[in-house]
């Protein structure tokens, strides 16, 4: 399968300061990719840099096949929704149909209207007027009718009431199983994304600490709870993501592709936020993580 | 649409399970029926807010079970059915079971008493009938 997106060692600096650093990744096309992390974390460098609105200080990214932004053609295949949903406040609904009508040579019109129907907005109603709900629905509809291949959602979520998240993602999920549309969408969530994405990238500290199809990543994570262990004796195919320990026990979150065959540990399966959650607490805790455990040999 | 879905997010089980789960119990109590077609993958997608992949992976393990069989361009079809010959007898077994569940109540048994008993008298009756 073709990749939607592609980085090799991709880096972006601002003065001394690494945003993104060292980043290679390869996303499949046919996904719906959660990217997700704590705020600061590098995901808006990220897609900025897959859209083509910042150039990368180190290494390559490739989106479609090209580096972003290649052509008008290229961009074109590229639908992109910053966050907090950006619109012309001053412009009412219909005129940002037109515009989108105007400007992507793909647009379809017939989509968008029915859209703006669906979903009860007035036509003649200023953007700045509507609710945050109403306002995301309205940027998806204008990234969505312009029928692109990969579709980059910055944070689409983070501002929504419950009920709007839910309609908003129902949306999201109707126009993917309709157009067959590669998604990326941010969140710093995964509570957020755990039904919708098939796909988890976990960003943190401008690093990618984990990337691969949500199936494969449960598949390979397991919890480990047994009498009290230094982490450092487990089998070399054994990678300890995270780990805890009292006077007696040791509970470790570990990524292995063989079964854990010891008899002393509880094996129990990882959610996907626990796993995430691992994968944060190790980038914080990294380096400190040794000096707390003190096991008795 | 004949049967709809709905997904329980504490359960910890994958949300295709219980997506594969609905068809299987709903076969098992005739309220779906071979011939009759599957919520659209778009529908369910677009109701739950779940991955379409999600649903395509449920309707493909439902096939491998001989339970369905997509159409393409149409749709995903119920081929296969659990109830067999014994849904004639649900109506009155479901009436004894509710005569028990009155009795019981009567005794003072809360639902958590109920469920706990009816699981291990289950169980103990499975045991049975393999030793």
């Amino acid at each position: 399968m073709t990749a939607v997106l592609e980085a090799h060692g991709l880096g972006k600096r601002y003065r001394r300061l690494w945003a993104l650093a060292d980043c290679t990744l390869s996303i499949p096309a046919g996904h719906v990719v959660g990217l997700v992390g704590p705020n600061g974390a590098g995901k808006t460098t990220l897609l900025s840099l897959a859209t083509g609105l910042l150039a990368p200080t180190t290494g390559t990214i490739e989106v479609l096949g090209g580096p972003p932004p290649a052509s008008p053609a290229q961009l074109a295949r590229v639908g992109f929704v910053a966050q907090d949903a950006p619109v012309y406040a001053g412009l009412p609904v219909t005129d940002h149909l037109r515009l989108g009508a105007h400007l992507n040579p793909g647009w379809d019109a017939e989509l968008a209207r029915d859209r703006i129907e669906r979903l009860d907005l007035d036509p003649g109603q200023k953007a700045g007027k509507l609710s945050g709900g109403q306002r995301a629905q309205l940027a998806l509809t204008l990234a969505i009718a312009k029928r692109p291949e990969l579709l980059l959602l910055d944070e689409p979520v983070a501002s929504l009431d419950p009920l709007a998240r839910r309609e908003f993602l129902q949306d999201l999920m109707e126009s993917v199983a309709e157009q067959e549309l590669s998604v990326v969408l941010s969140s710093h969530l995964v509570a957020d994304l755990e039904r919708v994405c098939d796909y988890l990238i976990v960003l943190v500290g401008s690093r990618v600490r984990v990337a691969g199809p949500v199936e494969e990543l449960l598949a390979t994570h397991h919890l480990l709870s047994g009498p009290r262990r230094d982490p450092d004796t487990l089998p070399a195919g054994q990678q300890v993501i995270s780990a805890s320990h009292t006077d007696r026990q040791s509970t470790l979150l570990v990524r292995t592709s063989d079964p854990v065959l010891d008899p002393a540990w509880t094996v129990s399966e990882v959610g996907l936020e626990d796993l995430v959650l691992a994968y944060m607490s190790q980038a914080a805790g990294r380096g400190r993580r040794n000096h707390h455990l003190e096991v008795q040999k | 649409m004949v049967i709809e879905f709905h997904l329980d997010g504490r359960s910890g089980v994958a949300p295709y399970l219980q997506l594969i789960h609905q068809v299987r119990q709903a076969l098992r109590l005739g309220l779906l029926r071979e011939g009759d077609q599957l919520p659209k993958v778009k529908d369910v997608a677009a109701g739950l807010a779940i991955n379409p992949n999600t649903v395509l992976k449920a309707y493909r393990e439902l096939e491998y079970e001989g339970l369905a069989a997509a159409r393409p361009g149409i749709g995903t079809f119920v081929t296969g059915t659990l109830a067999g010959a014994s849904l004639a007898a649900h109506g009155p077994l479901r009436r004894d079971l509710q005569r028990w569940l009155a009795k019981a109540r009567r005794a003072g048994l809360d639902d958590e008493s109920i469920e706990a008993l009816f699981i291990s008298t289950f169980r103990s009756a499975a045991e049975e009938d393999i030793a």
